[in-house]
């Protein structure tokens, strides 16, 4: 097959271009270690309590260790259960130190939900089945909401909560 | 055109250049007719539900009746990505196979028995979807459990599609045994390397249908392994969105250069990006995945690697075509360096459209980069910056270009003209669609990109100011939204008006061909087994781990779930 000569330095610089994009994602995958959600670990989803983060009294946020935090969460049609506080009304919103990591950990009962603090790394796929879980450190001060963003039904707009970064 | 024969001892390449062609017989009229209504129809019925949506999610509008906002947003979604789609594909591709290669007698029939298959499943489908037992979406992920039917008329839209890429194959086949040592049409080729990617996706598609949804909706099955149907349908849901592209790919290699006066810029070329897409469409669909929980890091990457390779034939693609403009130009007489960009027949809304289509590619493409990029892929992951993303690609750039197509061809299917008013119309039709969709997609992808979500109803989410700033941007859709409406309605009077009302006449139907001394196609282009092998061989080599890994490694099925969607 024959190139013309300018189709041969606009392929060389287009391949040029791959390669260094690739090797950028590599780097970041592979040396930094930032990969998208994949934790993977099974659960029964019509026996959730099997695993102690998602007995009731776990979820919501707990201060694991200076400035470390655990977030654990239930998704279900179409609510986010972030446990209760002293007085048992549900919580729908949470307050972190700014510069604190945290563990958020997820799952579904019913079906399939998306986990997203908007404005944050934080998003995830949440599926009946698996356990759903990321690190991320919250440097930022600020309100982001939290919504689902994949279709669980007709409330699926319903579902959501806040989170604040304080300084 | 013309063969011109080279001597016999060059027996690597195929001796004969461009393209011979046929007319259409009024019953291959009236078979592509037919796909071209649904496509029409499908249309308006789906912008209308775009509308519906864009006017609720400003917040200043109620459906009324008690209409669910996600049974219109399913009719969108199906109406326009499936079945205007594919409907309009295969219609033009059979008008492209009867061009260039012909039917027989039997052949239209079973084309025919394909469209019947369809045109049922589609309407079956459509029902329960009417009925607001399939709110479902288009993805219809479970367990999110719609109407039984639903799956079923899905099913039978693949089938008959089967049906139809069997007998191109068929058409195909039997002009190269009449054939032996002739090239092959190019447009017949570009066809069947379409249908072969199609049939070989849609087995995704297919065996989650027959193997996963249809008995568990029916009741014969308790559970579904939820992981396994979403690889599934993303196994086909990206060759899906290259199924859309292609036939763009053929009016802008092989037809857009007759309409401005010029030749193919290489047969060879255009053949060899068609057989890299064939590759690279299928073995890729994690990138649609790479957010959840179980797939394992290591495959999510390997299928990006593999999804950016189409760079690759993309820059040929994009070359060729800016490569025909200028020589088309420059034999015309218009030098300097952008002298030749002043011939294109700007005032031809043939070229006018398609051509936007392409500049629309150029971000859109950009975008898709975005969305496939491993970890950045975080920050937009069912953001309604993916919703703006495809309405760049699928709802500019190929929906553009296939009007470009519609504008000579339904005239030529109905025996009509192209008439100066029409074409007039439809560089205003085409203004009003680039126009709106700048706006619409525009504020999709910066509301996406501060974290609006996708496939939502109106809500305040508490009252957030995240919330009210993406309000905002929400208005602006509903702007653009409304001028795209417009835009499909002034399509659908052009649709009219070309098939019932304009004058009598003969429209030509635009095939490109090669220069004269243009060089020999190699035969290895149509080393068919060799091309089927190894897009065979890359799927197994992206596919099997993973999926072997979520069959093995599955946690407790589902069981359906029909009251989150309104169908208990």
């Amino acid at each position: 097959m024959h190139l013309h000569k300018y189709e041969k330095y606009w392929l060389g610089l287009g391949t040029i271009g791959l390669i260094a994009f690739l090797l950028i994602l590599g780097f970041g995958a592979f040396y930094l270690g930032t990969h998208p959600q994949s934790h993977g670990e099974l659960i029964d989803p019509e026996n959730l309590e099997m695993n102690e983060a998602f007995r009731e009294e776990n979820l919501g946020l707990t201060e694991v260790d200076e400035g470390r935090y655990v977030l654990n969460v239930v998704a279900s049609a179409f609510n986010y259960n972030l446990g209760t506080d002293e007085s048992g009304t549900p919580v729908n919103h949470i307050e972190l130190p700014a510069g604190s990591k945290v563990l958020v950990q997820a799952t579904s009962p019913d079906v399939v939900h998306g986990l997203n603090f908007a404005g944050t790394n934080i998003n995830m796929m949440v599926e009946p089945g698996y356990v759903s879980a990321l690190e991320v450190q919250l440097d930022n001060p600020g309100e982001y909401t939290l919504v689902c963003n994949e279709y669980c039904g007709v409330g699926h707009h319903l579902m959501y909560g806040t989170l604040e970064v304080v300084e | 055109m013309e063969t011109a024969t080279a001597p016999a001892k060059i027996t690597n390449v195929f001796t004969n250049r461009g393209t011979k062609e046929l007319s259409l017989p009024k019953n291959e009229r009236r078979l592509v007719m037919s796909y071209m209504y649904v496509a029409f129809i499908s249309l308006f019925i789906g912008g209308l539900m775009g509308l519906l949506q864009v006017l609720v999610r400003s917040g200043s509008f109620e459906l009324p009746w008690g209409i669910n906002y996600y049974t219109i947003l399913t009719v969108h979604g199906v109406i326009l990505g499936l079945v205007l789609t594919s409907f309009f594909i295969i219609g033009f591709q059979n008008a492209l196979m009867g061009k260039t290669v012909g039917y027989s007698k039997k052949q239209l029939n079973w084309a025919w028995i394909g469209f019947a298959v369809m045109t049922i499943g589609m309407i079956s489908a459509a029902i329960t979807v009417l009925l607001g037992k399939a709110n479902v979406l288009y993805t219809f992920y479970a367990p999110l459990q719609a109407h039984p039917v639903f799956y079923i008329g899905i099913t039978l839209v693949v089938v008959g599609s089967w049906i139809n890429a069997f007998v191109n194959f068929r058409q195909f086949y039997v002009w190269k045994k009449n054939h032996p040592d002739e090239k092959s049409p190019l447009l017949a080729f570009m066809v069947v390397i379409n249908m072969l990617m199609w049939c070989i996706a849609t087995i995704g598609v297919a065996s989650a249908m027959l193997a996963q949804f249809i008995p568990w909706s029916l009741g014969y099955k308790n559970t579904i392994n939820v992981l396994l149907s979403r690889t599934l349908f993303w196994y086909f849901g990206h060759p899906l969105v290259y199924f859309w592209l292609l036939p763009a790919y053929m009016a802008w290699y092989a037809i857009i250069p007759k309409i401005i006066g010029g030749k193919i810029f290489s047969d060879t070329l255009a053949r060899f990006s068609f057989i890299l897409f064939l590759f690279f469409s299928i073995p890729v669909g994690l990138h649609h995945q790479l957010t959840e929980p179980g797939l394992d890091s290591t495959w999510k990457f390997i299928q990006v690697i593999l999804t950016f390779m189409v760079v690759i034939p993309s820059l040929m693609t994009a070359f060729s075509l800016f490569a025909t403009f200028e020589i088309t130009g420059r034999k015309k007489g218009y030098g300097g360096l952008f002298g030749w960009l002043k011939h294109l027949p700007w005032k031809d809304v043939r070229f006018l459209a398609p051509f936007i289509g392409m500049l629309a590619f150029i971000p859109g493409g950009a975008g898709g980069i975005v969305n496939a990029s491993y970890q950045i892929n975080t920050l937009v992951h069912n953001t309604i910056w993916v919703t703006g993303h495809f309405h760049l690609t699928a709802a500019t750039t190929v929906i553009l270009t296939f009007f470009g197509i519609a504008y000579w061809l339904i005239p030529h299917l109905t025996g009509r003209k192209l008439t100066k008013s029409v074409n007039r119309l439809g560089i205003i039709q085409t203004i009003l669609w680039t126009v709106g969709m700048l706006i619409m997609s525009t504020s999709m992808h910066i509301q996406g990109l501060i974290g609006g979500p996708r496939r939502s109803d109106y809500s305040d989410y508490g009252g957030t100011a995240q919330a009210a700033e993406w309000g905002a941007y929400q208005m602006a859709q509903a702007v653009g939204g409304t001028i795209l409406f417009i835009a499909i309605i002034l399509m659908v009077y052009i649709f009219i008006k070309m098939v019932f009302f304009s004058p009598k006449g003969e429209e030509e139907f635009p095939i490109a061909q090669e220069e004269d001394h243009a060089e020999f196609t190699p035969k290895w282009t149509e080393n068919w087994k060799l091309w089927i092998s190894i897009t065979i061989v890359l799927i197994l080599f992206a596919y099997t781990v993973p999926v072997m890994d979520v069959i093995q490694n599955a946690p407790p099925g589902s069981a359906p779930f029909d009251w989150p969607i309104g169908n208990s």
